[in-house]
């Protein structure tokens, strides 16, 4: 059963069409290998039944030779994803146990497309976070342990769950979302691939919003090569969302492989930080050698702005999530705690609903909007993130392809290590990867190495906008020079 | 611009001038509502019309409607006002269990429409005009029940999410009778526009009406904002009270405090709803969810050519083309039915009875008299327009005498009928038939030789001659011949 669910998507998807197995028995290896992991907490809800019945329709399908591009891959859904009468919670106390009576947009398109739904996957609560922790159903446990240790480290956040999960070969894929580093940081830390899309590449109908002028979905998997074939289903105009961007959905797959001889890849300085830790500089140099070697060239660059794209974040980010969460009012779903008055039940609610974290960002959020701050801070974040758009702009207008940047400041770290006195050190996790969201652009992180305890490292690529397929390429040369990481197996 | 003289008001310090401005909320004639399909029809059993984005789900996102913002450009176009090629979708922030977003998508620093006038008919025949500062479009509320449960109170997300259009006015207006007048006004070019039905009762029109007093031409009073008028009457008494109110305040050494208030129409008061302090911080900011509105010049052109003849062109027209007093033709195109039923009707007069102050009386005066006294609508009118073109026709071609015609009137009224036919059936016709009038003179001269010389001596005693021809004949005989024939006979 193991060669089952070590497979990638790509091999999968050929042994499907050689009838070497059937997609029920992919389905039931990987979710005998969900059941046998449940020490990760990877998975909120396991849906068994409803894989096996996705799994006997889509192996029937295959049989008369219809199945479409995924056609019988088990994936897992991260938990922010509504999904038809499967409940969907965003591992927040306040959804309870909210069953959406509709299917958000990009798990629709996989689902059309032939895959199968193992269960949705845990993340932090409203997908705030950066290791996992501020889940309501507990922290997730990533399938890498240093060398020698057995403390267990966060996978990431806020789509731990997601890279948990395909790093620990429970699922072949997963559906994840970037609203800072969402997707790239656990990639990072897990060895797996994980790719943010251009905002407006993926529709966000259905997904539960977290700031809605950053968040995007995208895919992690365990080779460049799977990160494309999902983001090809994932990816696509929607009318239900008019910040999607109505554009062909070109054939990512198509760009695995493809040369990336002559591409002006900039290294920006400004992403050198004092105190990096020396592995990471030497992954990164190593990564620029490896591109340099297949042919592209390496220019340095300027992104003068980056050091306040953090800060910038965080006014931004809590704004947008202080007003997307106003609606868990207690009134029509979720968790109601009583109160004397409409005011006192809100208030019951939303202390009750909402974990630390979660009412941290809320409360900065409603700050920073207020009247007399609104132009110290909402307004000004927003002209910073005009500028590091600029930033970037200015350096694809000389011609660069691509921007290569270590993926995060370190590798994973253990759980309740980080964060507990002062939020912001937390909050530099997403140091290296804010900027992509803050201009909208796609960023790729792919592992490319480990640091001295064996724990993986991974390298970010950032593109220009709606050009994921040179992140695809410049990728695959990274992980064909870096080799793929699994972790052992431990639970 | 400055604005018109209003009536003043006296208290014990001397003149008071009212500065009131007005911010008319009217819902959007439109099939589905602003960021959602679900339908806009009203008197839907509760949350029957409500999609998952108007129950604010989790993950569901709003999507312009673009005939609302089509009706919103149109409506900027009739004010005659700045139309924005770009404008911005901004969130208001607050909790209220109408609002299931928290927040209501609303725009606040860049509004679709920006400033345009509205020109408004006072009594004798002045006029104002009124400055419009902004249109916006933002979405309704729904509305709580607290009469359904002993212990709870609950919602109908029917109206949630219908498309308003708020409708902003400088403070330009200076008494009750000139925001009356300004209601009115914005509400006649809505209904001619067919972005909005104007319907108050159901509230399809509503007004929050901001009013502060200060000496004329004094620096501004601090204001008090009335919220949620839906009668045109009620606006005017809540102004009246509340100018007296303030006055009254601020002579007894008082200040007024900046707060929103609202009118019982029961006791004719105002009382507080809330202070400036408890007012919300609404925390607006662009709404991520929704890319910048922007459409073209040549969007904005085609709408312009296609806007229907507004009441103020259709009022020069009528007083050009078919010689009405101004006060005729403003009654007339107050409403759209109004003036269309008096065209419908001079459009049935042939060439030579077309006359149009003769039909323009028989609208307003007759028609328009007699359906006020029912309490009917112009479109409920027992008398067609072709039927009222008929008996003007009479008249005009000399069949029938005006009062006649009012006889006739009322037949048609009661019975309905065609008014020639009923003029011949029933022996209405006017009698033109000098013989005939002529012995009816003669027969009465004969009968009054005493009234004969009086009239001799005093001509304007003929008319008693007039009056008793007329009842003799039934009203039938042509009154001008009847003075010829009177003035030949007593020499006068």
């Amino acid at each position: 059963m193991t060669d089952l669910i070590s497979m990638t998507i790509a091999e999968a998807r050929n042994g499907l069409a050689n009838k070497s197995f059937t997609s029920l028995e992919l389905t039931d290896a990987h979710l005998a290998a969900i059941e046998a992991a449940r020490a990760l907490n990877a998975f909120v809800l396991e849906t068994p039944d409803k894989a096996r019945a996705m799994a006997r329709a889509i192996d029937a399908k295959i049989a008369k030779g219809e199945g479409g591009p995924l056609a019988g891959i088990p994936l897992g859904i991260k938990d922010l994803f509504a999904t038809k009468d499967v409940r969907t919670t965003a591992c927040s106390k306040i959804l309870g146990n909210f069953v959406p009576p509709y299917e958000s947009t990009v798990t629709s398109q996989l689902w059309r497309d032939g895959a199968v739904m193992l269960g949705k996957l845990n993340n932090d609560e409203f997908a705030m976070g950066s290791s996992n922790e501020t889940s309501c159903f507990g922290p997730v446990v990533n399938p890498w342990r240093r060398e020698g240790s057995n403390t267990s480290l966060v996978p990431g956040g806020s789509s731990g769950g997601s890279a948990s999960a395909v790093a620990a070969l429970l699922c072949m894929g997963a559906t994840a979302t970037d609203t800072g580093g969402s997707i790239r940081q656990p990639a990072a830390f897990t060895a797996t691939v994980g790719v943010k899309p251009t905002y407006g590449r993926c529709s966000r109908w259905g997904i539960v919003a977290f700031a809605s002028s950053l968040d995007q979905a995208g895919p992690i998997a365990r080779s460049t090569r799977d990160a494309a074939i999902l983001m090809r289903s994932m990816a696509g105009h929607d009318p239900k969302d008019t910040t999607s961007v109505d554009r062909a959905v070109p054939d990512y797959e198509a760009a695995i492989g493809k040369s990336v001889k002559g591409m002006k890849i900039g290294i920006p300085k400004e992403y050198r930080l004092d105190g990096m830790p020396a592995e990471v500089e030497k992954l990164w140099t190593e990564g620029a050698a490896w591109l340099k070697a297949a042919g592209a060239e390496l220019v340095e660059i300027s992104l003068p702005h980056t050091k306040y794209a953090l800060p910038a974040y965080y006014i931004v980010a809590p704004a947008e999530a202080s007003s997307n969460l106003a609606r868990y009012d207690g009134v029509r779903y979720g968790l109601r705690v009583p109160g004397r008055s409409i005011g006192e039940m809100y208030e019951n609610t939303r202390a009750e609903g909402f974990g630390d974290e979660v009412r941290r960002r809320v409360m900065i959020g409603t700050y920073v909007l207020s009247a007399g701050y609104y132009d110290a801070y909402y307004l000004r974040a927003q002209k910073v993130r005009t500028l590091i758009k600029k930033d970037f702009e200015d350096c694809f207008a000389k011609g660069v392809n691509a921007i290569l940047t270590p993926a995060t400041p370190s590798a994973a770290f253990g759980i309740g290590e980080k964060g507990g006195a002062d939020p912001v050190e937390m909050y530099l996790n997403d140091i290296f990867t804010v900027t992509v969201n803050m201009a909208g652009l796609p960023g790729i992180a792919v592992p490319a190495g480990k640091d001295a305890q064996g724990l993986p490292l991974g390298l970010q690529l950032i593109g220009r906008p709606f050009d994921e397929e040179t992140l695809f390429s410049l990728g695959e040369v990274v992980e064909q020079a870096a080799g793929r990481f699994t972790p052992a197996r431990w639970w | 611009m400055t604005a018109a003289s209003g009536k003043l008001i006296k208290g014990q310090t001397g003149d008071w001038e009212m500065v009131i401005g007005l911010e008319v909320h009217a819902q959007v004639t439109s099939r589905s509502k602003l960021f959602s399909g679900a339908s806009t029809e009203f008197g839907g059993e509760p949350n029957t019309h409500v999609s998952l984005v108007d129950a604010a789900m989790p993950g569901m996102l709003p999507v312009i409607n673009e005939e609302c913002v089509r009706q919103a450009v149109r409506t900027g176009l009739g004010l005659n006002a700045q139309i924005n090629l770009r404008s911005v979708f901004d969130r208001k922030n607050y909790f209220y269990p109408d609002s299931p977003q928290g927040y209501q998508i609303s725009q606040y620093k860049s509004p679709i429409v920006g400033e345009g006038e509205v020109v408004v008919e006072l009594d004798g025949g002045k006029q104002a005009t009124i400055g419009i500062e902004r249109l916006h479009l933002e979405q309704d509320a729904g509305k709580l029940l607290h009469d359904q449960s002993p212990t709870m109170s609950y919602v109908d997300l029917n109206r949630c999410g219908v498309a308003l259009m708020e409708i902003v006015s400088k403070p330009d207006i200076r008494d009750a009778e000139q925001a009356k007048a300004y209601v009115t006004k914005l509400r006649s070019i809505l209904r001619y526009l067919g972005t909005c039905d104007g319907d108050m009762e159901k509230g399809s029109l509503r007004a929050d009406v901001n009013v502060s007093v200060r000496k004329p031409g004094g620096p501004l009073g601090t204001r008090c904002e009335i919220k949620n008028m839906n009668s045109i009457n009620f606006i005017g008494q809540a102004i009246e009270y509340e100018a007296r109110r303030q006055i009254e305040i601020i002579e007894d050494g008082g200040a007024i405090d900046q707060e929103t208030r609202l009118y019982d129409p029961g006791k004719g008061e105002t009382r507080s709803m809330r202070s400036k302090e408890e007012a919300h911080d609404y925390r607006y900011f662009p709404d991520p969810d929704l890319l910048p509105l922007e459409f073209s010049d040549a969007y904005v052109a085609g709408l312009k050519a296609d806007l229907p003849e507004l009441p103020d062109q259709k009022k020069i027209r009528f007083i050009e083309g078919f010689g009405l007093s101004p006060y005729d033709a403003g009654v007339l195109v107050a409403e759209r039915e109004s003036a269309d039923f008096y065209e419908t009707v001079l459009a049935g007069l042939s060439d030579k009875a077309r006359d149009g102050k003769l039909a323009a009386n028989w609208v307003i005066n007759e028609l328009f008299g007699r359906l006020n006294k029912e309490g009917r609508d112009i479109t409920a009118s027992p008398v067609s327009a072709v039927q009222l073109a008929a008996i003007v026709e009479l008249i005009g071609e000399g069949t029938i005498s005006g009062k006649i015609a009012k006889d006739l009137f009322e037949i048609v009224w009661q019975e309905g009928g065609d008014p020639r036919a009923l003029v011949e059936t029933r022996g209405m016709k006017q009698v033109t038939d000098l013989s005939a009038i002529e012995k009816v003179v003669d027969d009465i001269i004969a009968a009054n030789p005493d009234k004969v010389a009086q009239a001799k001596a005093k001509p304007q005693l003929a008319g008693w001659f007039v009056g008793q021809v007329m009842k003799s004949s039934g009203g039938k005989a042509n009154p001008q011949a009847v003075n010829d024939l009177l003035k030949a006979k007593l020499g006068i």
